[in-house]
């Protein structure tokens, strides 16, 4: 699949979240063609030819990649994400950000710094959130591993991603999945009840455009009603 | 990152057995391990995951102290309630490091032995003794304003960047230690090595050497202890200075002083000084400032952090001004 489940598209937040299952972006329709998809299809083809690949660009981006056969070097590896197990070969280089994004085809989780500083690889192990860049990929194959992808799905939202929405959490949305899987988590972590106690328990995630009060609002409403 | 050999060991033996030399290292949390491959700083030929290993509890002594598991995480130490009760100076510690999310994956041990953050040790476009021993030291006529004033050497100022240990320092703890020859138990006084010539070398640790966890001896009765951490901004920031203070008073007077100091030394700095001058004195205002005094008269600053003299000197203060208030 394409990026359907990555953090809401800006766009997103002029529709009410129930009322369209399928967020900008996610279309799988002949002929049309998301951000991820169009991007894929450049860096496959390079910059030679751009107009006319983009009309096939869809169709070629939906299509899982196959497990290759193991290559030298790489290491089997099972691991359990959203609920699904995945067999795999890897390289034991490969971080679980890098796996996630690049064996799984699941990129809603993003590469930020690449070095623990941004927050913006969050993904829950065991229900914890870590940095997902930080950690390889072999270190968990007995873990449970939550992405955004496995929070909520177009038309059945978490409430966290619905609260993100309704306050505007975000402007160009790249570090939403990371800060809404922090979000999730601080639900269940010990917490104080004051928007000064939530900016502590969110500051492993940097937002560069400054939506920092709307998260903060988005979070503190979802811990009202939970 | 380059390439390495990648092991899973599900028994202490079996991780001593597969660190054969400097070149094989554990990996628990991965948060400062990983980053430092990512920038080739450490380019290890085996990794031995040492996640599976029974050490990850936090267990009650006979004596009344605390045994950390090696692979107990900062988070789970910061929150536990007996750390938050009886050695709250950790929870403290712990709680002003780092991220949420770091804190999840970083591990007891592996906070012990987290690296300098001196950028000519994370750089290898530069020299360095600690990463290339006999190089150089770039950072001595470099950018130095966040590097260390006391226990330095012509050849590193690496400033020890763990907020953990300085704790860890102040409450006595003691490391323990199995290898193929046994166990052993190091005070954690003894366990860091100040860099001489000899950056490279940070503790007492050989290859074959696990870290299985961390004691803490049974609190001081009565006692009070306090984290002050001083840094360019309020949180996700590494200290310019910081003081771990542990103490016990007796009606005005101090009966009992631990001070450890953090963001100005190459190791975790206890000040034996300070605590000399504390002990028996009169909790005042002439007293703390004596203590910061004495625990500054060594300090040998560099070009851009001479202000680190003075500002460790007024955390010592105000820290022990807090710990006394109520105690």
């Amino acid at each position: 699949m394409a990026d359907t489940t990555g953090p809401p598209h800006p766009d997103a937040k002029c529709n009410p979240p129930e009322a369209d299952a399928s967020p900008p972006g996610s279309s799988t329709l002949p002929g049309r063609f998301s951000r991820r998809s169009f991007l894929s299809h450049i860096g496959a083809a390079g910059i030679v030819a751009t107009a006319p690949p983009l009309l096939a660009a869809a169709p070629a981006a939906v299509s899982a990649q196959e497990p290759a056969a193991a290559a030298a070097g790489t290491l089997p590896l099972t691991l359990r994400v959203n609920g699904q197990l995945h067999t795999l070969h890897i390289d034991p280089r490969t971080t679980l950000l890098d796996c996630l994004r690049e064996n799984l085809n699941l990129p809603g989780t993003k590469k930020g710094c690449d070095h623990g500083q941004c927050g913006a690889c969050t993904v829950h192990v065991n229900g914890r959130r870590v940095n997902s860049c930080l950690s390889l990929a072999v270190m968990h194959p007995n873990d449970e591993i939550t992405t955004i992808e496995g929070l909520g799905q177009p038309g059945h939202l978490h409430p966290m991603q619905a609260a993100f929405i309704e306050h505007d959490g975000y402007q160009c949305g790249y570090c939403t999945s990371g800060q809404i899987m922090s979000a999730v988590a601080v639900l269940k972590e010990p917490v104080g009840p004051s928007d000064d106690d939530v900016k502590q328990a969110m500051y492993g995630n940097i937002c560069r455009c400054g939506a920092y009060p709307n998260i903060v609002s988005a979070v503190q409403q979802v811990r009202r009603n939970v | 990152m380059e390439a390495f050999t990648f092991t899973r060991a599900t028994a202490n033996a079996q991780a001593i057995a597969a660190q054969t030399s400097a070149a094989a290292k554990f990996v628990a949390g991965g948060t400062n391990l990983i980053d430092m491959m990512k920038l080739d700083v450490e380019r290890p030929r085996i990794i031995v995951d040492i996640n599976p290993l029974p050490l990850s509890e936090i267990t009650t002594t006979p004596d009344g102290g605390l045994v950390l598991g090696a692979l107990a995480r900062n988070a789970d130490v910061a929150h536990h309630p007996i750390v938050q009760r009886d050695y709250a100076v950790l929870s403290q510690a712990l709680l002003s490091g780092a991220s949420p999310q770091l804190r999840n994956m970083a591990t007891t041990a592996g906070n012990l032995l987290q690296r300098t953050r001196c950028p000519y040790f994370r750089d290898t476009a530069h020299t360095c003794n600690k990463r290339e021993p006999g190089s150089g030291c770039s950072a001595i006529e470099g950018h130095n304003r966040m590097l260390a004033i006391l226990g330095t050497s012509e050849h590193c100022i690496a400033t020890s960047p763990s907020d953990q240990n300085v704790a860890l320092t102040a409450l006595d703890a003691s490391i323990q230690i199995q290898s193929a020859r046994g166990t052993r138990t190091v005070p954690i006084y003894d366990f860091y090595r100040v860099p001489g010539s000899t950056p490279h070398i940070e503790t007492v640790l050989q290859p074959g050497d696990l870290i299985t966890g961390v004691t803490l001896p049974a609190p001081i009765a009565g006692g009070k202890s306090v984290y002050l951490k001083l840094r360019d901004r309020a949180a996700y920031e590494f200290a310019l200075a910081s003081a771990a203070v542990v103490i016990k008073m007796n009606g005005t007077r101090i009966e009992y002083a631990r001070v450890a100091l953090g963001g100005v030394g190459t190791k975790p700095w206890r000040s034996l000084e300070a605590e000399a001058v504390l002990h028996g004195s009169t909790a005042d205002p002439i007293t703390f400032r004596r203590a910061a005094e004495a625990a500054l008269k060594d300090a040998r600053p560099q070009s851009q952090n001479s202000f680190k003299v003075e500002l460790s000197r007024r955390c010592i203060v105000r820290s022990l001004t807090t710990a006394t208030q109520t105690a």
